[in-house]
């Protein structure tokens, strides 16, 4: 098929913030994530563990607990001291209510989710009443010294178990009293260290379950005060906990990165007597395992090293499918390098600050797997700083290279970047048109002429650039029907005349440029959309769904293609079909029209149109195999999906020009360099 | 219990005596007491005042009330009444009647049968001891006099109920526990019947009698006692004890200095006893009750590999039906009646193609030997028979034991198939060996050693001693399993050259002569190729199924010092030519089906040169063996270490290599195909 170039960068120091809650939504198919930055992610179980909503962080908004109450409302509580509710289908803070009772620590929803209950500095547990937009204080309970560290509803909704260094209470909602209070250290005779209960479950059987800085996992019986179980996990803290809905199984999470799960297992076959035992215990992590949720089909962690592991439970899953794979979520599932093909520049997007390089190049050419030395290295040439304290929602690069576009929760930035011999010069635009902020995607147009900005309520605002350095807004696009949801994705077409977005509810809009009409809708499918890009010849639209399903639809024509009917009738490989990161990134080769390039984390794959599709018989993964063969064996094996792996983890591929690609990796090693050391562990006698 | 804090107090006001336990209603969460024999009080948790909770007076006196789970408490007079506590609480004053007049009620028990409470209570009269079995839904009443004993008395009972019979156990006097069946479908209601009862254990153990106080029913195998352990000439003291009735022992014991009350709980798996001034919980645990755990010899298994399951419970009584007409069941006659009878209903149970073939073996007994083999081959070409692997441990006793009534008599290839064509082990048949060692059948031998994954090392001994003491000559004319030789043994001399040739392991060329002196060299380059298999084929091929066979060391190595040494020399030569073999090939392994691995050469060959380390160095003829193995070690040893130096050369290469990667921009070429 031929030989590429391909520019192997290294250069891009992302370091994905830790994970510090998980929330499941209650009866839902979501997980709310927050980050040590501030970031709130939304995963949906029912679109492959897509991540489906990101809100970017804010350097003082820290989020120590999140809950969702309710039904579909998101709540955030963090050390500010503010209840924030955020906007899942605007992607932004909704509103914030201070809690009064200084840094907050915690926060539990009832499981009406009519109340929150937070768990402050001052020692004082406040519960707030969910009204239709927004939340009102009710009242205080009793108050004692000591931190609320974490909280927990009996499912009654009738008592709150709160636990703080030392102790943990139980509070009666009605009287707002304290009605018992049991001292977990009190076993302990010889340690006179703190004992701080990082973690609380009320189960309704009136056990309470606690997990302590001591390595502990405890169970107490609230009416008594009694210690009925303890099972000492670890030699360090015993950080998070979580309970399954039938509560027959607990995970919990250490600061040596290992996790627990515990079941409610009858003590022989068929007795009635039913005791916890510690079953398995995972190591996905390196580092402090802070937060974990159990869903129904799966138990969840997420640790300080930025990882989110789904690791479901084969019990609980019929058949082998989706939901079977072990995940391991480092980075998020959207990207964050643009690149201007034409002037070779890549732009990285950091929380707070741009990076824009210029790759290197060689005059010498090779055979496959040779490094070919650089006649010119690559260039960091400008670092951009985001002011303020709001975190980037996206940024890109036009084609051209002289246009640098980004946009905070309420900030619109636009630079124009000239080049003269070495030197670079930014110069902001002054007048931006104001426009319904933030902006989810940026996107010029293969010629730099417009900036497509994608916005609230499913529209897109047109922008004209200017030379030397203005722009004008030119058009807004919206669905005719209307939508609530934000546009996450857009795609123009290489001519300039289409542009496909994408919004929160997963439907496609087309819209013709030429006259700024909505042009048509790709029919609805039933999972998210990852990535989408048009074929710059044929004016094909190709889309890739979570589900790993991939799809072409004509644009001109307004229907799907008869090469997608195709695959859709013979079905995709099933080692295709079972990878568990989506596809981040489509692109094409305008030599090559049979080509489609697109990527994931773990691999780069040029779908070739023009060979038949493998079947499940076929080796998928098979370049190796083709590559020991002889010219003329190879034509009976080949198939459409060439596959390379090597490049790992994969952020970015894209095609610079005909034989010239450019992948941007993120090596894990590099990033557990960024970390702080973990807790050393003692093997073998070392 | 260490954390010992009453969660509620009660008290009666001053005066008033409760006399009889206190039971929780298990529905309700309410308390029962009964004080001054006839005032019934009922009260919840958060009741405070025991004066002014729930008073109902009765017309008689209370013995006890049983509270039993899903079925209510139940009241038990003292004069032998019983009333369910709904009924009683209906009309509190309601006559109770009298029936067992002047006999005084020693003990009672409840037990749910299916949905109807069962109560079951001792009485005693001038000695006499009787038993009444009342079922409440039915409004039953059986009557049974206990069996007399001379010279003791019951002190305390205690039972249980499984398959609708009541299993009653007695403590008696005499340090003796006694065994009752009470079965309850029983319909004479009127007459009083005897029951009879049947010894179950002797708290003797050692010269030292247990005076119990009180026991429990723990398993069907394990009881536990409290009480009073009295040596003779010394000092008494009492003991927590748990025994195993089957095999007639003391389990476990633990003294309890402090003294008790004498009365022990059992629920869910714990003792609760008073010990001084503390209420003690302990938790125990009863392991299923086999004759290695009573005996203590409790060990894991050695083999970790067994092919196929038995079912142990149908061969026992398999077993039982083969050894019944030879009269070999003297411990069986002692069994009590009862306890037969239970044995029977399981038997019955079986399969009746099952029960076919103890009848069957029974039958032929007599037959004549072609008879014999006739049907027992068509039985064992039954498939899918139930139990099979046991059925054929059942037919190879049975063949085993004709071979040792009529010495004449050995069907070595009915054997030979069997043992090829199924799934056994040593311990079904463990007669099997002993009898094919004596008659020096070495193939069945050889097939054994193969297939069994549980043969003692002794009887692997006694194989090595007699393949390796039977003449070559002999060996030439049986047919021996020839497979795991047959592909690296050398027959002819002049295969010589050829062998030279595709040494692939440098410890004998260039490399060699560089280290070691010409000498030395030709002296293990002879070793290498030039010495020949000490044994023949059919020898060497007996001897590796001893080597595969599996084994504990320790209990190997007693057996192996017996060996003679003029064997243990002709052993260890052949295990020196196997490792010289298995040292040509690159991978160390010799080829063919079920030849000898590299360790297990090793193994035997430390093993046997602990076993016979003085006489080997004694051993004129064993000298030079032992001097050329010591320098093919030392130098496959170099070997090694060279080895090993050329690993750390490579480890750094690569590591260099993978340096390159942590540049971080680098443009490569990649093909796709």
């Amino acid at each position: 098929m031929g030989e590429f170039e391909v520019h192997r960068v290294r250069f891009f120091g992302l370091v994905p913030a830790g994970v510090r809650c998980l929330a499941c939504q209650p009866r839902g198919g979501r997980l709310a994530l927050a980050r040590t930055d501030g970031a709130v992610e939304v995963y949906n179980f029912a679109a492959n563990y897509f991540q489906e909503k990101v809100i970017p962080g804010h350097d003082a908004r820290s989020v120590e607990a999140l809950c969702w109450a309710a039904g579909e409302r998101l709540f955030g509580a963090g050390l500010g001291g503010d209840i924030t509710e955020y906007d899942l289908a605007r992607l932004c803070v909704a509103r914030s209510v201070d809690g009064c009772g200084g840094p907050i620590w915690s926060m539990a929803a009832n499981r009406s989710g009519t109340q929150l209950a937070i768990g402050c500095e001052d020692g004082s547990v406040k519960l707030f009443q969910v009204v239709p937009g927004g939340i009102q204080f009710e009242r205080n309970l009793d108050r004692r010294k000591g931190r609320i560290l974490c909280l927990s509803w009996h499912p009654s909704d009738t008592h709150i178990a709160a636990g703080s260094i030392d102790v943990l209470r139980v509070f009666d909602v009605c009287s707002g009293q304290t009605i018992q209070r049991i001292m977990v250290n009190y076993h302990v005779h010889k340690v006179k260290r703190e004992c701080i209960v990082w973690s609380i479950a009320f189960l309704s059987s009136g056990t309470i379950v606690t997990s302590d800085s001591f390595g502990r996992v405890q169970f107490w019986d609230w009416e008594r005060g009694t210690l009925l179980e303890s099972h000492t996990v670890s030699a360090s803290a015993v950080l998070s906990l979580s309970v399954s809905e039938k509560e027959d199984s607990i995970i919990v999470g250490t600061s040596t990165g290992a996790t627990y799960q515990f079941q409610l297992l009858p003590v022989k076959m068929g007795s009635l007597e039913k005791r916890w035992v510690r079953t398995k215990p995972f190591q996905h992590h390196t580092h402090d395992v802070r937060a974990v949720a159990h869903s129904s089909t799966a138990l969840i962690s997420g640790g300080l090293d930025a990882q989110l592991v789904i690791r479901p439970l084969m019990e609980k899953i019929q058949k082998k499918g989706y939901e079977a794979a072990l995940r391991k979520f480092t980075f998020p599932h959207r990207r964050l390098v643009s690149c201007a093909r034409k002037a070779r520049l890549l732009l990285f997007q950091f929380s707070q600050h741009l990076e824009l390089w210029r790759l290197g190049s060689t005059n010498e050419t090779g055979k496959d797997g040779e490094v070919l030395p650089l006649c010119r290295m690559p260039e960091h040439l400008v670092q951009l700083k985001s002011k303020g304290p709001e975190h980037i929602y996206c940024s890109c690069v036009s084609p051209c290279g002289s246009w640098v576009a980004y946009s905070t929760a309420s900030r619109f930035h636009l630079y124009r970047v000239q080049y003269e011999g070495d030197s670079v010069s930014v110069k902001k635009v002054p007048k931006v048109p104001k426009l319904l902020l933030p902006a989810y995607q940026l996107q010029f147009s293969a010629d730099s002429g417009n900036l497509f900005v994608a916005s609230a309520r499913g529209s897109v605002h047109v922008l004209q650039l200017l030379e030397p350095g203005g722009c004008k807004h030119l058009h807004v696009l919206q669905p005719p029907s209307g939508c609530p949801e934000a546009v996450y994705l857009l795609a123009v077409s290489a001519d300039g005349h289409w542009l496909a977005a994408v919004s929160g509810d997963w439907a496609i809009h087309v819209y013709n440029l030429k006259c700024f009409k909505h042009h048509c809708t790709v029919p609805m499918y039933s999972c998210a959309v990852t990535a989408l890009a048009i074929h710059p010849i044929t004016n094909n639209l190709v889309i890739a769904y979570s589900d790993q399903q991939l799809f072409e639809f004509s644009i001109p024509e307004k229907q799907y293609t008869a090469w997608s009917r195709t695959v859709q009738n013979c079905g995709l490989h099933k080692v295709w079909l079972e990878r568990d990161s989506p596809i981040t990134h489509i692109t094409f080769n305008p030599k090559n029209p049979s080509h489609i390039l697109l990527h994931d984390i773990y691999m780069f794959c040029v779908l070739d149109k023009s060979l038949p599709l493998p079947d499940n018989s076929a080796l998928l993964m098979n370049q190796s195999t083709l590559k020991q063969l002889p010219e003329t064996a190879r034509q009976r094996q080949l198939h459409a999906f060439k596959i390379c792996k090597k490049f790992q983890p994969l952020l970015f591929a894209d095609l610079l020009d005909e034989n010239c690609l450019v992948m941007v990796e993120r090596p894990i090693m590099d990033i557990k360099t960024q970390l702080p050391l973990p807790i050393q562990q003692k093997k073998f006698g070392t | 219990v260490s954390d010992q804090k009453p969660l509620g107090c009660w008290s009666v006001k001053h005066g008033q005596i409760i006399t009889c336990p206190v039971v929780c209603n298990f529905e309700t969460h309410e308390y029962i007491a009964v004080h001054d024999d006839k005032v019934l009080r009922i009260w919840k948790n958060k009741d405070i005042n025991l004066d002014k909770v729930f008073k109902a007076t009765l017309s008689a006196d209370v013995y006890r009330i049983h509270s039993l789970p899903n079925g209510g408490p139940v009241v038990l007079f003292k004069g032998g009444g019983v009333r369910t506590l709904d009924v009683l609480l209906e009309a509190p004053q309601q006559e109770i009647e009298n029936i067992i007049s002047d006999e005084v009620i020693k003990w009672s028990e409840a037990f749910m049968e299916g949905q109807q409470p069962v109560l079951i209570f001792a009485t005693e009269k001038d000695g006499d001891f009787f038993v009444y079995v009342q079922k409440l839904k039915m409004n039953s009443l059986c009557k049974y006099k206990l069996e007399q004993q001379e010279l003791s008395k019951p002190l305390s009972f205690t039972a249980y109920i499984k398959n609708q019979i009541i299993t009653l156990l007695c403590l008696y006097s005499n340090d003796s526990v006694y065994k009752a069946l009470i079965p309850l479908q029983q319909n004479s209601e009127d007459e009083e019947q005897i029951l009879s009862k049947s010894l179950l254990l002797n708290l003797s153990v050692s010269g030292s009698v247990l005076k119990g106080t009180s026991f429990a029913v723990l398993d069907k195998d394990h009881i536990a006692v409290l009480g009073i352990l009295a040596a003779s000439g010394e000092d008494s003291k009492e003991c927590l004890t748990i025994w195993n009735t089957k095999f007639q022992t003391l389990q476990t014991s633990k003294e309890l200095p402090l003294g008790t009350s004498g009365q022990l709980w059992c629920y869910e798996e714990k003792f609760f006893f008073t010990h001084g001034k503390v209420l003690t919980v302990i938790m125990y645990k009863c392991e299923t009750s086999s004759l290695a755990a009573a005996v203590g010899k409790l060990k894991d298994r050695q083999t970790p590999d067994v092919s196929s399951f038995v079912n142990w419970n149908t061969l026992g009584d398999e077993e039982l039906l083969v050894s019944f007409p030879s009269q070999q069941s003297a411990a069986l006659k002692s069994e009590s009646k009862m306890t037969l009878r239970s044995k029977r209903n399981t038997v019955a149970k079986v399969q009746p193609d099952t029960l076919s073939v103890g009848q069957l073996l029974l039958n032929l007994k007599d037959a004549s030997t072609t008879v014999l083999e006739e049907e027992l081959r068509q039985l064992i070409s039954k498939a899918q028979m139930p139990d099979l692997q046991a059925n054929i441990g059942c037919v190879i006793t049975a063949l085993i034991n004709r071979c040792k009534t009529n010495p004449k008599y050995y069907p070595r290839n009915f054997l030979l198939h069997i043992v090829q064509t199924r799934d056994l082990s040593y311990s079904l048949c463990p007669d099997l060996m002993a009898v094919a060692l004596e008659k020096e059948d070495v193939h069945l031998l050889q097939i054994c050693l193969q297939k069994f994954p549980d043969i003692p090392e002794e009887i692997t001994y006694a194989c090595l001693k007699v393949f390796l003491s039977i003449s070559e000559s002999c060996l030439q004319r049986i047919d021996v399993n020839l497979e795991s030789v047959i592909c690296y043994i050398d027959i002819e001399f002049n295969d010589k050259e050829v062998k030279t040739e595709i040494v692939e392991n440098g410890f004998n060329a260039e490399l060699e002569q560089d280290i070691w002196d010409t000498k030395i060299a030709k002296e293990t380059h002879r070793t290498a190729d030039g010495e020949f298999c000490p044994v023949g084929p059919q020898k060497a091929a007996l001897l590796n199924a001893v080597l595969h066979s599996a084994y504990s060391e320790t209990f190997l190595l007693p057996h192996l010092k017996n060996l003679p040494a003029q064997q243990a020399v002709l052993f260890l030569r052949y295990l020196y030519y196997l490792y010289v073999k298995c040292s040509e090939k690159i991978n160390t392994t010799l080829p063919g089906i079920q030849s000898p691995t590299i360790s297990q050469i090793m193994d035997w060959m430390c093993l046997l040169l602990d076993a016979h380390f003085t006489v080997m160095v004694m051993l004129p003829e064993a000298k030079g063996l032992l001097s050329n193995l010591h320098k093919f070690v030392r130098a496959q040893v170099r070997f090694y270490s060279e080895l090993n130096k050329i690993e750390g050369s490579l480890l750094e290469l690569q590591r260099l290599n993978h340096q390159k990667d942590f540049q971080t921009y680098s443009i490569e070429v990649l093909e796709l195909i």
